[in-house]
C-alpha cells in the first residue's frame, strides 16, 4: 500500500502548500456536504449579502448526499459525488474562503484557476467506496436545508478518511 | 396464455433490488481485489473491494447513490400479469424505502420522496416467457452518456472514435473501471436502450457475432490505453469490458450510443 499523509481539517495554508498532486491523503476533521442544491443556495445566499448557515472561512465542503443512517449508525453510505457539477458555483465559494473540496471527477479550468490563485485544495474521494466512508465518519449533524433531504448541508467529523490531492 | 401473479412478480423484484444495491457485482469486486496496475490504482481498486467488502457484511449500500430503478421487461405474448406495471413500480417504492431519494422533477427540482418512478423499457416477444431485469443507474455515470448519429460513411471507424471520444471526456466522471455499454443501430432510442442492455451482460462475455466481438476486443484496447485508470488515478484499467449490441438501422443511419457503467453495476435478472 502506498504511504498515506495524515491531513487535519481546518488545514493551514502551510500545510496545503506542502501537498503535491498525486499524494494520498487521510483527512481528519470537519467538513460539511453540499452539493447541487446547497451550493446554489450557497451562492443566492452570498450574492445577496444574506447570512451563511456556517462559517465558509478556512472551510472544507464535501461532496456528498448521503443515504438515510440505518438504525444504530452515524450517517448511511456517503460517497463522494461528481465535482464538476459544482463547478458554477465554487470559484464564488473559494473567494469567500473555503479552502478544502472534497469529490470526484475532473474541474473546469475556472476553478482550477481559482483553487491555486487562493491556496485551496481540491482533493478526490474514491467514487463509489460509500460504504468505505459511512464507516470513517464519527459525527453527523444537520446545519441547513433540512427540506433538500439528503442534499442538505450536514457537519460531519471523519478520521481516516482516504482522499488524493488532486488540484493545489 | 400464461397466467403469472403480480404478487409474486412483485416479492421477487423486493428481494432482487435490496440484494443489488448491497452487493454489486462479484465479478467487477474480484477483479478489482486482485488488481496489479500502477501504485495508485492498485491502492484505489483495493480500497473499493475493501467496500463492497464492508457493503455486504453490514448489509448496507455499496454506494450512496442508489441511482434511478431501470427495469428491462422481456414480455412474452402469451403472458397474462394483471397488475404487471404496477408490481414494479411498488417493488420500486418497497426496495427504495431505505434508500436515499433520488428522483426529483427535472424542471422544479422537487423530490418523488418514494424513488418512483422507474424507468420501464418493455420489449414485447414471441413465447410465454417473462424476464425482468433490474439496473440501478446513478447520475455519476448516466451523465456522461453520449449520443452519436453518425451517417454510414463514418463506418467503423467512426464508431470508433466516438466511443474512444466518450470515455475520454467522461470517463473521469464516471467512477471507473467502468464497463462501456455500445448500443448501435435503429433509430435513436433503440440505440440508447441496446447501449444499456449492454450493461447486463456478464463480465467477460463477447457479443456472439464475431465481427462484433472483435470490435469489443479492439475498443477495450483502445479505451485502456486512455490512462484513465481507477479512480481515474491512471494506469491500464479504465474499462473492465466494452459490451456493444447491434441492431438493423436505415440504410441512411448510423446511430452509436455510449453508456458508461461505475464499477458498482448493480444489476440481476429474474425470470418468471
Amino acid at each position: 500500500m502506498e504511504d498515506f499523509i495524515r491531513l487535519d481539517i481546518p488545514a493551514k495554508a502551510a500545510d496545503i502548500r506542502k501537498l503535491k498532486v498525486g499524494t494520498f491523503v487521510k483527512v481528519y476533521g470537519t467538513v460539511y456536504t453540499a452539493r447541487d442544491q446547497a451550493h446554489k443556495r450557497l451562492a443566492e445566499a452570498i450574492r445577496s449579502g444574506a447570512p451563511l448557515p456556517f462559517d465558509l472561512n478556512g472551510a472544507a465542503i464535501y461532496y456528498c448526499g448521503p443515504t438515510p443512517a440505518p438504525k444504530g449508525k452515524v450517517i448511511g453510505s456517503c460517497g463522494p459525488t461528481t465535482s464538476g457539477r459544482m463547478d458554477a458555483y465554487t470559484p464564488l465559494l473559494i473567494e469567500n474562503g473555503l479552502s478544502v473540496m472534497i469529490g470526484k471527477g475532473v474541474r473546469s479550468a475556472e476553478v482550477e484557476t481559482s483553487i491555486k490563485a487562493h491556496g485551496a485544495l481540491y482533493l478526490t474521494a474514491i467514487g463509489g467506496a460509500a460504504a468505505l466512508y459511512s464507516s470513517k465518519v464519527k459525527t453527523c449533524e444537520l446545519v441547513a436545508y433540512p427540506d433538500l433531504g439528503c442534499e442538505a448541508v450536514y457537519r460531519l467529523t471523519v478520521e481516516d478518511f482516504p482522499a488524493v490531492v488532486s488540484i493545489v | 396464455m400464461k397466467t403469472i401473479s403480480a404478487a409474486i412478480v412483485r416479492s421477487r423484484l423486493v428481494e432482487l433490488i435490496t440484494d443489488c444495491l448491497i452487493k454489486p457485482d462479484k465479478a467487477v469486486t474480484e477483479v478489482l481485489r486482485n488488481l496489479s496496475d500502477a501504485p495508485a490504482a492498485t491502492v484505489a481498486a483495493k480500497l473499493i473491494a475493501q467496500n463492497n467488502d464492508i457493503a455486504a457484511s453490514e448489509r448496507i449500500y455499496a454506494c450512496q447513490d442508489t441511482g434511478q430503478a431501470v427495469f428491462f421487461v422481456k414480455l412474452g405474448d402469451e403472458i397474462s400479469c394483471k397488475g404487471l406495471h404496477n408490481a414494479i413500480v411498488e417493488a420500486t417504492r418497497e426496495a427504495y424505502a431505505a434508500a436515499r431519494k433520488s428522483v426529483a422533477d427535472p424542471l422544479t427540482r422537487e423530490n418523488t420522496h418514494d424513488n418512483t418512478p422507474p424507468i420501464i423499457e418493455t420489449e414485447l416477444v414471441s413465447g410465454d416467457a417473462l424476464e425482468i431485469s433490474f439496473l440501478a443507474k446513478g447520475a455519476g455515470s448516466e451523465n456522461m452518456t453520449k449520443l452519436y448519429m453518425l451517417t454510414p460513411a463514418d463506418g467503423k471507424a467512426g464508431i470508433i472514435r466516438s466511443v474512444v471520444e466518450a470515455v475520454e471526456n467522461g470517463g473521469r466522471n464516471a467512477c471507473p473501471p467502468l464497463v462501456v455499454g455500445v448500443g448501435i443501430g435503429g433509430v435513436s432510442e433503440t440505440a440508447c436502450r441496446l447501449s444499456k442492455l449492454a450493461l447486463l451482460r456478464p463480465l467477460g462475455e463477447r457479443n456472439a457475432r464475431a465481427d462484433v466481438a472483435e470490435l469489443e476486443r479492439e475498443l477495450l484496447e483502445k479505451v485502456n490505453a486512455l490512462n484513465i485508470g481507477v479512480a481515474a488515478l491512471g494506469g491500464k484499467t479504465t474499462a473492465l469490458a466494452v459490451n456493444m449490441e447491434v441492431a438493423p438501422t436505415h440504410i441512411g443511419m448510423l446511430p452509436v450510443a455510449v453508456n458508461l457503467q461505475c464499477h458498482s453495476l448493480r444489476h440481476g435478472t429474474v425470470k418468471f
